[in-house]
């Protein structure tokens, strides 16, 4: 039998296409055609051997067919197609970044998070230089069913090799049972997040956790993993507080509207009336839980000016962040969801008030001759938390602002 | 005959041969430092009185041209790269030369490209002997793996200018097809079927050549304004069907990118360029057709806008993009080496600001100044650059030869010349311990921008002031190489044999470095 994974062709960059046959005897018969022969033909060579070696495999036919796919790449693909052949638990790991031990903060800010499908290696190579505050390495619906298999290789050594500069690392498994299998192969590698597809009541989170702590078991690693909840269909909104509460480690909760529109049988429109109630109802469940309600992704990416009212239009619902499915989309998501100048001004003004009533042991905060009530002070020092996380305000900005 | 002698090491470090195809060349000496003196090459002294007084020099096709022009064994014939791929007069010269049965041409082109791959079997069966000009694509590959008979030099387009003015090219025959002519040779390439802007790469060859011949598809009565070509410098005009492919000759590189990679290079440089207060009222900048470089030209009308500021001329390879800026009023004048699209030709026919240009008025190295270091910012691309800020636009990192020079280094004179390029294509690291082949010394490389970060030549103390406290992200160019390195893998070096298949000049006709050939 003869095992295939990866891309080739035309149009495939930083991709390799391996066919592997496992045979008795012979030796390795190794065939590399690769655009980048001439200078790492030595090295692409080497480290076929190295992972035949390490699955001890004496006896093969393979073919690599290589677009300038990267080693984690390469390494990817290769064990993807050994492993569709011979039933193994050895893993072919490559060496962890320090970076990507990195563990995140459960109220990091969530403006942004970048969708790039798990079998696409060329979008994630360059996917951190544009910032987005997270990266989601999709499992789920941008990766064909029969692609599935090799895209999990690909997405762990992604989570282990490749530099996100500093952005959040997620993956969107596949939706719960299947998905629980996802788990073992992203878990153990210094994932940050996990987005649960389709989610329609709280047992699937439990699920979804008894599978982690399994693994964690299992493997040994310490990191804690965050979840994030998909709301995607009219039951999932209807439980959505449920959902949101589930579990200590949910932090935020999305809502995603491509399959919820269609679930209660609607069109989705440029206006958004049709999931206005679920927008609203997912923002609600999830400030009841204390955690981020994070809005859907908008898809016409060349709309950049739609893009912004869009998320104007989230953030006034009380978003806190939403997806995007292009870079371009990142700086517009970022620039809209943070305080705007005015909103700043406004805010620095209101907590001088309030430090000032503090000093002056005033019960009450008041600005001119307005006064100011608490949640209204809570929201400035919200404005402000923020202003100063997104580098739009220096960290001492009322001493400055005193002198 | 040697196909080169007499290797030294230049001043750049490398070795080249200073007797190429027979000819004496002299190495570099570094920037600046060759100045040749003597009289400049001129044609043989024609008299009117040998021409038809009416004016009329139509002969009837283009074989007779060549047989009346003196079309013989060991010459050079030029043509120029207006019409990039859309060309159809260069391939049918060779055709004529090879049905005569004549061998050993050279041919002098101002660059090649794809549609010239079929002249691969002249210089297989020797009716050319070697092509000096821009090897693109098929020419380039067959020259890297060493299968041409002479050995191929590559030049600027200033200095093929400088060549053909010092003598060091001295051409026989010159065939320039243009878009519209008159039969007196008059020419110009903003009108007709085949309008392609500016003629200006043809310039040289029509006032230093033996004889010129002029080949249009749109004859036009006696005056043919404007007369880019003068007919005063033609011999013969020819007619024909078509002189080229309009649909190639409007390049379709030419448009803004839509890769968010290259738009981050674009936006990073731009704002580079605002923060070094390097764009001001006034400013000027050069911007090739590249995605990326049309893309910094939009940041760059957007600062201009915001500050209420104007350019005073931009440096182009015209398009839509500096067309538009120039209509809004963003800028006073285009000066055009090249028109990549047909805006850029309507704008050039139509706008007194939109101007024009040859090698002699922008880059000629034996020219009494050119306006090549006026321009404040210098927007080029590069295959590779080196930890000393070298960078290479001709070979690839493994060796191969294919592309041309242009105006690159030319325009390596500007005030503040930058790089924007990936950290790396594909699998390939593009900064290196040392270039494959060195077109421009680092000395006149500014920064280089790629997306993980910015290098700034250490040379440019300024720079590093003004950006002092700048958030670009501002490395070494050893921490960018590192960085690349640490994704891809340190790259092998390439085999390649000894033998040289090519050399590169600088712009003052001194041998820069080789190209050497591609091994299997």
């Amino acid at each position: 039998m003869i095992a295939t994974a990866g891309n080739k062709g035309k149009d495939v960059r930083s991709d390799c296409q391996v066919s592997l046959e496992i045979r008795q005897e012979g030796g390795r018969e190794l065939v590399l055609e690769s655009k980048v022969e001439r200078l790492y033909g030595r090295q692409i060579r080497a480290q076929i051997h190295a992972i035949l070696d390490f699955f001890d495999l004496e006896h093969v036919s393979l073919h690599l067919d290589d677009s300038g796919a990267v080693p984690l790449v390469i390494a990817a693909r290769i064990e993807a197609a050994i492993r569709k052949l011979i039933k193994t638990d050895k893993e072919f790991l490559p060496e962890q970044l320090p970076q990507n031990m990195q563990v995140t903060l459960r109220d990091r800010h969530r403006f942004s998070r970048l969708y790039l499908p798990g079998n696409s290696p060329k979008l994630m190579l360059n996917a951190g230089i544009h910032y987005p505050d997270g990266i989601i390495l999709d499992l789920e619906d941008s990766v064909a069913p029969d692609r599935k298999f090799e895209a999990a290789f690909l997405v762990r050594n992604a989570l282990r090799a490749i530099d996100f500069y500093g952005a959040e690392r997620m993956v969107r498994i596949n939706q719960v049972p299947a998905g629980l299998n996802d788990i073992e192969f992203v878990a153990p590698h210094g994932l940050n997040l996990i987005l649960v597809p389709k989610v329609e009541e709280a047992g699937q989170i439990h699920q979804v956790n008894e599978k982690i702590e399994a693994v964690r078991k299992e493997k040994g690693f310490k990191q804690p993993i965050w979840l994030m909840p998909i709301i995607e269909s009219a039951l999932g909104v209807v439980n959505a507080y449920a959902i949101a509460s589930a579990a200590p480690n949910v932090v935020a909760l999305a809502v995603g509207l491509e399959d919820y529109t269609a679930d209660i049988g609607a069109r989705r429109t440029n206006e958004a009336w049709e999931s206005f109630y679920a927008r609203s109802s997912v923002v609600n469940a999830a400030r009841a839980a204390g955690i981020q309600p994070i809005d859907s992704v908008f898809s016409d990416v060349d709309d950049m000016e739609a893009l912004a009212n869009n998320v104007k239009i989230s953030k006034s619902l009380g978003f806190d962040g939403m997806g995007c499915i292009h870079p371009r989309q990142i700086a517009v998501i970022h620039e809209n969801f943070a305080p705007n100048p005015a909103e700043i001004d406004k805010a620095k003004k209101i907590v001088l008030a309030f430090e000032d009533a503090g000093k002056k042991g005033l019960g009450v905060v008041s600005l001119g001759s307005k006064m100011i009530d608490p949640p209204v002070v809570k929201r400035a020092l919200k404005t402000i938390q923020l202003a100063v996380g997104r580098g739009l305000l220096d960290h001492d900005w009322m001493v400055n602002e005193q002198q | 005959m040697k196909k080169y002698d007499n290797l030294v090491t230049n001043a750049a470090g490398r070795i080249v041969p200073t007797i190429i195809n027979g000819e004496e060349h002299v190495p570099f000496m570094g920037v600046g430092k060759y100045k040749p003196t003597g009289r400049k090459h001129a044609p043989s002294i024609a008299s009117c009185a040998d021409y038809p007084a009416d004016g009329n020099k139509l002969v009837p096709d283009l074989k007779e041209a060549l047989i009346l022009a003196g079309i013989r064994d060991g010459i050079t014939i030029s043509t120029h790269h207006h019409f990039r791929d859309g060309d159809l007069i260069a391939n049918q010269i060779f055709d004529i030369a090879h049905e005569l049965g004549i061998k050993n041409l050279r041919w002098f082109p101002s660059a090649s490209f794809s549609c010239h791959k079929q002249l691969i079997k002249y210089l297989e069966d020797g009716t050319i002997n070697r092509i000096e000009g821009s090897m693109n694509g098929p020419l380039g590959r067959f020259c890297s793996e060493g299968k041409m008979q002479g050995i191929g030099i590559l030049r600027s387009h200033g200095g093929r200018y400088q060549a053909v003015q010092d003598g060091e090219v001295k051409i026989d025959i010159a065939v320039i097809a243009a878009p519209t002519a008159d039969a007196f040779g008059n020419a110009n390439g903003v009108n007709g079927p085949a309008a392609c802007g500016s003629l200006g790469f043809a310039l040289a060859d029509s006032q230093y050549a033996d004889k010129v011949i002029v080949v249009t598809d749109n004859l036009v009565p006696f005056p043919c304004i404007p007369w880019q070509i003068h007919g005063n410098f033609v011999d013969y005009t020819v007619v024909v069907d078509q002189v080229g492919l309009p649909e190639k000759i409007v390049s379709g590189t030419t448009q803004v990118t839509r890769s968010p990679d290259r738009l981050l290079l674009a936006e990073m440089t731009a704002r580079l360029c605002e923060e070094a207060g390097l764009i001001h009222d006034g400013f000027s900048y050069q911007a090739g057709a590249g995605g990326t470089a049309l893309s910094i030209g939009i940041y760059f009308s957007e600062i201009l806008k915001r500050n209420n500021w104007k350019a005073r001329f931009i440096r182009a390879g015209s398009n839509k993009y500096p067309v538009a800026m120039l209509e809004e009023g963003l800028v006073d004048y285009i000066l055009d080496g090249q028109t990549f699209d047909l805006e850029g030709v309507r704008s050039m026919r139509d706008n007194p600001g939109h101007v024009s240009t040859s090698p002699f008025t922008s880059y000629n190295y034996h020219g009494k100044g050119n306006f090549a270091g006026m321009v404040d910012v210098v927007i080029l691309g590069a295959t590779e650059v080196d930890v000393h800020f070298n960078a290479n636009v001709v070979t690839h990192s493994d060796g191969y030869l294919l592309h041309g020079i242009g105006g690159w280094q030319n325009c390596l004179f500007g005030k503040t010349v930058i790089l924007p390029i990936p950290l790396f294509r594909d699998r390939i690291p593009v900064i290196l311990d040392e270039v494959t082949t060195i077109c421009g010394p680092g000395d006149l490389i500014d920064v280089i921008v790629t997306e993980r970060g910015i290098a700034i030549n250490p040379k440019r103390t300024d720079l590093f002031e003004k950006l002092k406290g700048s958030k670009l992200p501002i490395k070494t160019i050893q921490e960018l190489k590192a960085e690349a390195e640490a994704i891809c893998g340190k790259p092998d070096k390439p085999r390649l044999g000894d033998e040289i298949v090519a050399a590169i000049k600088w712009v003052d006709g001194t041998v820069i470095d080789v190209v050497r050939r591609v091994l299997d």
